[in-house]
């Protein structure tokens, strides 16, 4: 095991510089998830870490050691690529094998390895089989074996998820949880799924355009977005943003959002009167008005019941709301609602920067 | 659920459907007639010919003079023929050398083809060339490069000051061997390696990447992946090559037309001379068809080698 430290390290792709200068430490046995939509980075940077890719710029420490210029084979690392990447006509065995065998590893040392990592997936009975009689939880399955055969110091996942069906998804994502604090293993993951990465990670990385935009633990980017990417990123369904002017005008403010519609605002943004801010609200933390209770008044356009909960969508001065109730309600499609904001989760953004004020 | 009484008076009240109708919309007749096109063309330019080959090797037949039936007559005059064992001998010598080699080669072009490099697709346009070019063309071109005053390879050699005189090529029987092999390796490797090309583009790049970090080195990642997911590609290509160099005839024939003393006759170009230089279409016929059992052997070891591999079968569920 070993720590992870990425020194602002940037790459490019001949003279378009795709990742902009990025730093990350990551601690001894830490599961950290690089998360971001496609196009950011995120996989370009694992790749980095694993070696499959040159470092254009920067330092890339596994343990105390530089491995920029080390290669693949010598970091130390074991990848679990999101296509599996078993080698088709090797069997179970020899699949997780295969690495051991290249090292020149004693027969049974081999073999003891092979059946205990095997015996924690629960891969024993396959190990004869070919990768295409498996189901594809089950080659994902092999895909970590061949991983955890290594007892590498990182393990290195690349959307290791993504190919798989929505229950199998969740079931998976439980297991590697389980195994990572089983083996404690220094883990860097790649996703564009946030669920996936609030629910797994110990640190999250989110990445956008090449830059880092927050690092932080899953809470903590979801209750201090540091601006209206991490905002609109973190949490699903995804926080309700309206742009607007505050106004203080005394006593509690609200924002002017156009149309003659505002929303509530509690204390403390006195300051900002005046200043044109994007309003940030998440759907959960939108309630049922109580009568006298500052809200806002919309128009319910679609009602999605899921049963623990009900999407409500309505519309409030020309865009869509999204809020969220445990409790249900007899709302119907066209009739109007006033939703009211928790005042202390309501974010505010510079309109500008979109930096969180 | 219908009676029994109920189904038959069914069956009475049903429109009888005649047998034109059948014909146009029934299934089976239309999958039929789909095939008749496919059908009477094999039937044409394949099974035609080759009936009539193997009929005219057991007859007597010269151009201009209907045979008679004379059994294995011509067979049995062949296996006592020097000179059709010996073409048998050089299309042995002729088919694996050249096959051997062509494969290799090819293998080891394709390889290099599949990396990263400048101007791929001009390259790759390039090594279709032999390929491209009309044999008999390629191969004056090939007996001008081994003629004994005039060739180049001699000129560059005598020039280099390694020989004193030139090669005599084509005039020495295993010189004119080893070039007429030289020739089709030349010709055929585009095949090979276009073939082997296009198989190795199949191979996912995540497997490389898989075992660049399960520490393989280039020549582990072509033993432990690319050479066993290239094995099916592999039987197609060079049974088609074996196929190919088997019955090869242009290239040898535009060169040295079986010579010196029959020394790189090949089935093919002999059956050619007997029965069409020399008339004796029986003659011939019998050598063409002598072809046919090592032929077939060579489609049988295809046909094992294109079995789909255990590791190729596998549930459906994906």
């Amino acid at each position: 095991m070993a720590e992870v430290r990425i020194r602002d390290v940037r790459k490019s792709f001949g003279h378009v510089e795709v990742i902009h200068g990025v730093s990350v430490d990551i601690a001894d046995g830490e599961f950290v998830v690089l998360v971001g939509p496609s196009g950011c980075g995120k996989s370009t940077l694992l790749r980095m870490i694993a070696g499959l890719e040159r470092i254009s710029d920067g330092q890339i420490l596994i343990g105390d050691r530089v491995v920029n210029q080390v290669p693949p084979k010598e970091r130390d690392v074991a990848m679990v690529f999101q296509n599996y990447a078993l080698y088709p006509h090797m069997k179970v065995y020899d699949n997780m094998a295969f690495s051991l065998k290249l090292r020149g590893a004693d027969v049974g040392d081999l073999d003891a390895r092979v059946r205990r990592a095997a015996d924690i997936l629960g891969l024993t009975a396959l190990l004869d089989r070919f990768p295409r009689q498996l189901s594809g939880g089950q080659r994902q399955r092999v895909a970590m074996g061949r991983a955890i055969v290594r007892d590498p110091q990182v393990f290195l996942f690349d959307e290791p998820l993504s190919n798989l069906d929505a229950k199998l998804r969740v079931q998976m994502r439980t297991e590697i949880k389980e195994l990572h604090q089983r083996l404690t293993t220094t883990s860097v993951y790649v996703t564009h799924d946030q669920i996936e990465a609030m629910t797994m990670a110990d640190r999250i990385v989110v990445m956008h355009d090449g830059i880092v935009e927050q690092i932080g633990e899953p809470l903590e980017l979801y209750d201090n977005p540091r601006n209206t990417f991490v905002a609109g990123f973190i949490g699903s369904p995804a926080m309700n943003f309206v742009r607007g002017t505050v106004r203080a005008n005394g006593g509690p403010g609200r924002l002017e959002a156009g149309e003659g519609v505002s929303f509530p605002l509690g204390d403390g943004w006195s300051a900002h009167d005046g200043r044109p801010v994007v309003y940030g609200i998440r759907p959960e933390h939108l309630v049922m008005a109580e009568p006298g209770q500052p809200a806002v008044d919309g128009e319910i356009a679609v009602v999605e019941p899921t049963g623990a909960e009900t999407l409500l969508v309505s519309r409030i001065a020309g865009a869509e709301f999204q809020a969220v109730f445990r409790e249900r309600h007899a709302f119907r499609p066209g009739e109007r609602v006033a939703l009211a904001p928790l005042l202390d989760k309501v974010h505010l953004f510079d309109a500008e920067t979109g930096q969180h004020l | 659920m219908a009676t029994d009484a109920e189904r038959v008076r069914a069956q009475e009240t049903a429109a009888p459907i005649d047998l034109w109708t059948r014909l146009k919309y029934d299934r089976n007749w239309l999958g039929l007639w789909f095939m008749l096109p496919a059908a009477a063309f094999l039937l044409l330019f394949l099974t035609y010919p080759l009936g009539l080959g193997i009929w005219l090797s057991v007859t007597d037949t010269r151009i201009g003079r209907d045979g008679v039936f004379i059994g294995l007559e011509n067979f049995e005059w062949l296996n006592q023929d020097p000179v059709f064992w010996l073409s048998v001998f050089n299309t042995f010598l002729y088919t694996i050398v050249a096959s051997i080699l062509k494969f290799a080669l090819g293998l080891y072009l394709a390889v290099l083809l599949n990396n990263h490099m400048p101007w791929k697709a001009i390259i790759r346009a390039i090594v279709l060339l032999p390929f491209i070019v009309p044999t008999v063309l390629s191969a004056i071109a090939f007996w001008w490069i081994y003629d004994t005053q005039f060739s180049i390879i001699s000129w560059t050699l005598t020039e280099l000051g390694l020989i004193s005189e030139n090669i005599n090529f084509l005039g020495e029987p295993n010189n004119a061997r080893a070039s007429v092999i030289a020739a089709n390796i030349w010709r055929g490797i585009p095949f090979v390696a276009i073939t082997l090309l296009a198989g190795l583009q199949t191979i996912p790049q995540s497997l490389y990447e898989a075992a660049t970090i399960d520490g393989a080195s280039r020549w582990q990642m072509f033993r432990h992946v690319t050479y066993p997911m290239l094995t099916p590609i592999i039987a197609v290509v060079m049974t088609f090559s074996v196929l190919f160099t088997f019955t090869d005839f242009q290239l040898i024939y535009a060169m040295t037309r079986g010579g010196p003393a029959n020394a790189t006759h090949l089935m093919a170009t002999l059956s050619y001379q007997r029965a069409i230089m020399g008339g004796n279409l029986g003659e011939g016929a019998a050598i063409s068809t002598a072809m046919i059992p090592f032929l077939l052997a060579a489609i049988l070891f295809s046909w094992f080698g294109l079995q789909r591999r255990k590791w190729q079968q596998g549930e459906s569920d994906d």
